[in-house]
């Protein structure tokens, strides 16, 4: 079987800092990772490899460092990786991005077979938005299990697969028909790590690059900032609260008790309903 | 490649200009998609129609509900509920094929009744379903889709001004779907604040037919297991929150946080950080990427306080801040500071409620 695995270079956004007076995003320096929840749903991808035969492919796009990444995911096992860049895509939002990641989801099942499943992470830590999944699923026609814990069976003659989706108030064991699109729960496995011969291999290996041209885009005006019918038109730091936080100064008293006093000096009806509360009520 | 890549225009550059082509005008009014499963409507829905209500009066137009679910009675309660919180008509899709939510007919019941009825305006709550749906709806009209916002308004020109966290929850920044419609918005649970509940009479209810059967769909449903009340965390609706960051310094620590929460009968929770270490299940984040709660008290001790975080704890009536590092970012929107360590004021604190709250508390009788 052949499986596409979509994943994203992010800043390690842990480290992003913000300019104190420009409040602007400080990028130098800042160290890219695979988007951490993508990591589950390659290691998926890796199992049902392992079990059923067949192929990765791990799928990005970026500029041309988030070579980096997929790099990354061969040591990890993949058996392909494929780099969508070109500057046509910069800009893109959530609708842009799945065009693009469509069409190229396209042309590698003409050019190295048609996808059994696509996977992607649940969201990313950068955007956050969880969309770029769903859209993806939908732009192909592909039906979709989203917020996936635990893949159950998989049934290559009947084109049949079971999954266990996260919702609400429980979980739903879902059963759906291949081809289709899985976004992957986090917490769900933990990735592999790389062989060694899988790390000498990535490091031979060769990166598929495609311009927007050679994935197939046909309309480029669908592509970046072009296509994306939302538009970011302002970006800015919080306004701090007028008043900063009252500081607590004990003195005399013990820390705990000059805060509780605090407390329920500014809200004395708090009391009342913390008694209640630690008692069950 | 052949061509250098040049680097993405800088946010905030794009082209604003409004041109709304002439098939879009005839788009008016604004929609709440009412997200009930199992016959429970989402609070989410509730939170959606408060803000709503507001978009519809700057704007002038009505606000509506869109319920989709099973035929029945859970279905008629969830369309009728809707006017008290302030629908002024509601969009019934009932079918029992929409018994349990399914991608596949949910996107075509709110596709179809979107392209029937066409509101400017659509909400949905960031939940796993209204996640799973939004997606696919936005994509199948091509529109756009701002996701997981914290602030909803209407521009001067009567667009939608949504608000989110961006670059990993650092800033903030305004989006806007100048030239498509719907203008579509998702926001997480807690994010807005619950409106007061209005008894009023369900006016205008309008059916809309599925138009799909069983066969249709391909995704079956082969069971649902319901989550144990005692393993659900009802950390987002929970009136008393303790969390802990970074400060805790191990994750032995954070059990001085659980020890907090259990005296005060309250949730607990914890910073991004944490959860990506791996010293606490992600089910007990707080911030963009986790739950946003609105409680009475949150104590937040050894928490720095970064925007991700912040955005997802504005709604507490009181927040409380446990930091050594006074300049941290948290004391600029607590309540209540002390500059301390942590790990050394938790247990002090958390015997100090102890006594305070138990039943023969001198303290409180005297008080």
């Amino acid at each position: 079987m052949h499986i596409v695995v979509c994943i994203k270079q992010v800043p390690d956004s842990a480290q992003i800092r913000v300019h104190p007076v420009t409040n602007t995003i400080m990028r130098q320096g800042v160290p890219t990772i695979i988007n951490p929840y993508d990591l589950f749903a390659l290691e998926a991808a890796l199992e049902l490899r392992d079990k059923f035969g067949g192929e990765v492919t791990v799928l990005t796009m970026g500029p041309p460092s988030a070579e980096d990444s997929l790099r990354k995911a061969l040591t990890f096992g993949a058996d392909r990786a494929v780099l969508l860049t070109d500057r046509f895509f910069a800009g893109a939002d959530t609708l842009a991005t799945t065009y693009a990641l469509a069409t190229a989801i396209r042309k590698i099942g003409t050019t190295f077979g048609e996808p059994d499943i696509v996977f992607a992470g649940k969201q990313t830590i950068d955007g956050d938005t969880a969309q770029v999944g769903p859209g993806v699923a939908k732009r192909l026609g592909l039906l979709q299990l989203t917020y996936v814990a635990k893949i159950g069976k998989l049934d290559l003659a009947a084109r049949t697969i079971e999954a266990e989706r996260r919702s609400e108030g429980g979980v739903q064991v879902l059963q759906t028909q291949l081809p289709c699109l899985i976004t992957m729960l986090e917490g769900t496995n933990e990735i592999r790590r790389g062989a060694m011969v899988d790390a000498l291999r990535a490091a031979r290996a060769k990166v598929v690059v495609w311009s927007a041209k050679d994935a197939g885009v046909e309309d480029i005006s669908k592509c970046g900032l072009k296509g994306s019918p939302t538009i970011v038109k302002r970006v800015f730091a919080p306004p701090p609260r007028a008043e900063k936080a009252a500081f607590v100064n004990p003195g005399e008293l013990p820390p705990a008790d000059a805060l509780i006093a605090e407390l329920f000096k500014r809200q004395p009806k708090l009391e009342g309903e913390l008694v209640a509360l630690s008692r069950g009520f | 490649m052949s061509e250098p890549t040049k680097a993405p225009a800088p946010a905030g550059r794009a082209s604003t200009k409004k041109e709304l082509p002439d098939h879009f005008k005839a788009y008016k009014h604004v929609w709440v998609f009412v997200e009930q499963e199992r016959g429970q409507v989402h609070p989410v829905s509730w939170e959606l129609m408060g803000a709503g209500r507001q978009l519809a009066d700057k704007l002038k137009v009505d606000l509506a509900a869109v319920v989709i679910g099973p035929t029945g009675e859970a279905i008629q309660h969830a369309a009728a509920e809707a006017f008290c919180y302030g629908a002024d008509l509601a969009y019934v899709v009932a079918d029992d094929v929409l018994a349990d939510y399914r991608n596949e007919s949910y996107t075509k019941a709110l596709t179809d009744v979107v392209n029937t009825y066409q509101p400017e305006i659509l909400l949905l709550g960031a939940t796993t379903l209204g996640r799973d749906l939004a997606g696919s709806v936005a994509t199948t009209l091509l529109t756009g889709l701002t996701a997981d916002c914290t602030a909803l308004d209407v521009d001067t020109d009567g667009s939608l001004a949504a608000t989110r966290p961006t670059f990993g929850g650092s800033l903030l920044c305004t989006i806007y779907t100048l030239n498509y419609r719907p203008q579509m918005a998702t926001v997480r649970p807690r994010v807005m604040p619950m409106p007061d509940r209005v008894e009023r009479m369900a006016t205008r209810i309008i059916e809309h037919k599925l138009g799909m059967v069983e066969d249709d769909i391909v995704t079956k449903v082969l069971s649902f297991m319901p989550d144990r009340d005692s393993a659900k965390s009802n950390l987002a609706y929970a009136d008393v929150v303790v969390a802990g960051g970074m400060g805790l310094g191990s994750p032995e620590n954070f059990q001085l946080v659980r020890g907090l929460a259990a005296v005060l009968g309250a949730e607990y929770g914890c910073s991004r950080p944490l959860v990506q270490k791996g010293w606490v299940t992600s089910d007990r984040q707080i911030g963009q990427t986790g739950k946003t709660i609105r409680p009475k008290l949150y104590i937040a001790a050894g928490i720095s306080g970064a925007i991700q975080h912040r955005v997802g704890v504005e709604g507490a009536d009181l927040i409380v801040a446990i930091n050594t590092d006074k300049n941290a970012p948290i004391f600029d929107f607590a309540h209540i500071g002390i500059v301390t360590d942590a790990i050394r004021l938790l247990p002090a604190l958390t015997e100090a409620f102890r006594v305070r709250l138990s039943p023969h508390s001198r303290d409180r009788i005297a008080s």
